[in-house]
């Protein structure tokens, strides 16, 4: 039999469908990574973004860190953080969040860059404060960049976290790992495939929430473009 | 009443825009500075909301010095229509016209009433209410921006070249407009163009200004037409082209105004 009947097989073996090791538990292990480091993540860089692109203060700080986070090796991450604080939760997550940080970061400074400096000026000459400038003219309008920032975010963790399995936790990449070490090969390719999916299908919902994030306006734009 | 008492201006990058600045606007008048770019009349405009904070000197409304005042409470009690409009694209039209009320406080449904009756008011179709500027031409997001100006009803309204970016038909429709509201509405209004017809038609006070903001001419357009302080207002206003220098010619027994280079410009009335 080919490895590739044989993933088929795997996959629709409903014993791999049952249990703390089964697909659906595991799944939900990888989603709940992902959701985890994407949200601490998001409450850091998302704030500090918009931040950095009301004040245009920090600009180049920002790219310079965030470029430097994204040339740090995940797995590098994980182990030194696995070090000092054990297994656990923790590396994983720092590992995922530093690799979390720049897309969102990036999506929320660029995104309230990309508004018409006339629309604030206007915001601001109506007698809005600089919290309303923000948050009633700013976000609303950098929201479509502000959701890719979170689309990119999301595509990169679920697909590294299964890094997480690397150190004895859960989620898809246990598949891959104990795949690994018993030669299961249509294991490993079940996992590969089961990630791929979940990434896909993220990808998508984050896609409509970005159509949905430019709203009536832009649709509107949109048909009179065509 | 807005008076500028000695208001000179420098940017952070070293360009002095404005110096040594003062003059009294009367009330419910129109006052238009008008000058080439660079000369200071849009950091004049801007300094009265708080814009644009002076280097030194002051500004006061009523004699009440500005610089007391909260900037955000001073922005809501002073309308403003910019070039561009500068509508906010992701709100409908009604709710452009609405901001200022709404920041005020006014309850939504008032705010709507209020606009959609200061739509009609600056000319504006019912029917647009529910679209997004987008939608709109330049002439019709031009009147959403002075509706949104005026909603509130504020005493002083200022104008940064509302009409210089449409098309010159528009902009005598729109001129028209603002002295018709003008003689409703008795606003005192700060007007800022490069365009000395524009500042002329519109004007009471006409401020001629050069670089730094320096005052080359006060007056009304009479004054400034029958006596030019000098060869640069002289050549600003076109005197010195033959363009406004007119002589009258009989043809067919009516009584025609030509220019110094003879060619008609209009006929005398009866």
């Amino acid at each position: 039999m080919s490895v590739a009947s044989e993933t088929v097989d795997w996959l629709t073996d409903s014993a791999n469908w049952s249990g703390d090791e089964g697909i659906p538990h595991r799944l939900l292990e990888h989603v709940y990574y992902t959701g985890l480091a994407v949200g601490i993540a998001a409450l850091v860089a998302v704030p500090l973004g918009l931040w950095i692109g009301h004040t245009g203060r920090f600009r180049n700080v920002a790219i310079l860190v965030t470029g430097s986070m994204r040339a740090l090796p995940t797995l590098g991450v994980l182990s030194l953080v696995a070090i000092y604080s054990g297994i656990g939760l923790t590396a994983p997550l720092v590992a995922l969040i530093v690799l979390a940080i720049p897309p969102l970061l990036a999506g929320a400074y660029s995104g309230i860059e990309s508004v018409d400096p006339r629309t604030v000026d206007a915001a601001r000459a109506m007698g809005m404060t600089e919290w309303q400038v923000l948050l009633r003219v700013e976000v609303p309008l950098a929201l479509p960049l502000l959701v890719g920032g979170v689309r990119s975010a999301v595509l990169q963790v679920v697909a590294t976290a299964t890094v997480a399995a690397y150190i004895s936790l859960g989620g898809l990449g246990r598949y891959l790992i104990d795949g690994l070490a018993i030669r299961d090969y249509p294991q490993m390719l079940g996992g590969s495939v089961l990630v791929i999916g979940l990434a896909l299908v993220l990808d998508g919902v984050f896609a409509s929430i970005q159509h949905l994030a430019l709203g009536e306006r832009s649709r509107v734009e949109a048909a009179r473009r065509t | 009443m807005i008076e500028f008492t000695s208001v000179s201006k420098t940017f952070p990058d070293g360009t002095q825009a404005v110096e040594d600045f003062s003059l009294v606007l009367p009330s419910r008048t129109t006052t238009v500075f008008v000058g080439s770019s660079g000369c200071g009349k849009t950091t004049l405009l801007r300094m009265v909301n708080r814009m644009v904070e002076p280097t030194s000197g002051s500004i006061a409304i009523d004699d009440a010095d500005i610089a007391s005042r909260n900037p955000v409470e001073l922005r809501r009690s002073i309308g403003y229509v910019m070039q561009h409009a500068g509508l906010l694209p992701h709100r409908k039209v009604i709710d452009n016209v609405a901001t200022v009320l709404l920041l005020n406080g006014v309850p939504k449904k008032e705010a709507h009433r209020r606009s959609a009756e200061m739509m009609e008011i600056v000319g504006l179709d019912p029917s647009l209410a529910g679209r997004y500027p987008s939608q709109l031409s330049g002439g019709q997001q031009q009147r959403v921006g002075v509706a949104r100006g005026l909603v509130t009803d504020p005493n002083i309204l200022l104008m940064d070249e509302p009409f210089g970016a449409v098309d010159p038909i528009v902009r005598a429709e729109l001129q028209q407009e603002l002295l018709r509201l003008q003689r409703d509405l008795d606003k005192t209004i700060v007007f800022v163009t490069h365009d000395i017809d524009e500042a002329f038609l519109l004007g009471d006070q006409v401020v001629i200004l050069q670089k730094g903001g320096r005052i080359a001419q006060v007056g009304s357009p009479a004054d400034i037409l029958a006596k030019p302080a000098n060869d640069f207002v002289r050549n600003f206003v076109g005197l010195d082209r033959g363009k406004r220098t007119l002589r009258i010619q009989q043809h067919e027994g009516r009584s025609i105004v030509v220019d110094e280079t003879g060619k008609a410009t209009g006929v005398l009335a009866e």
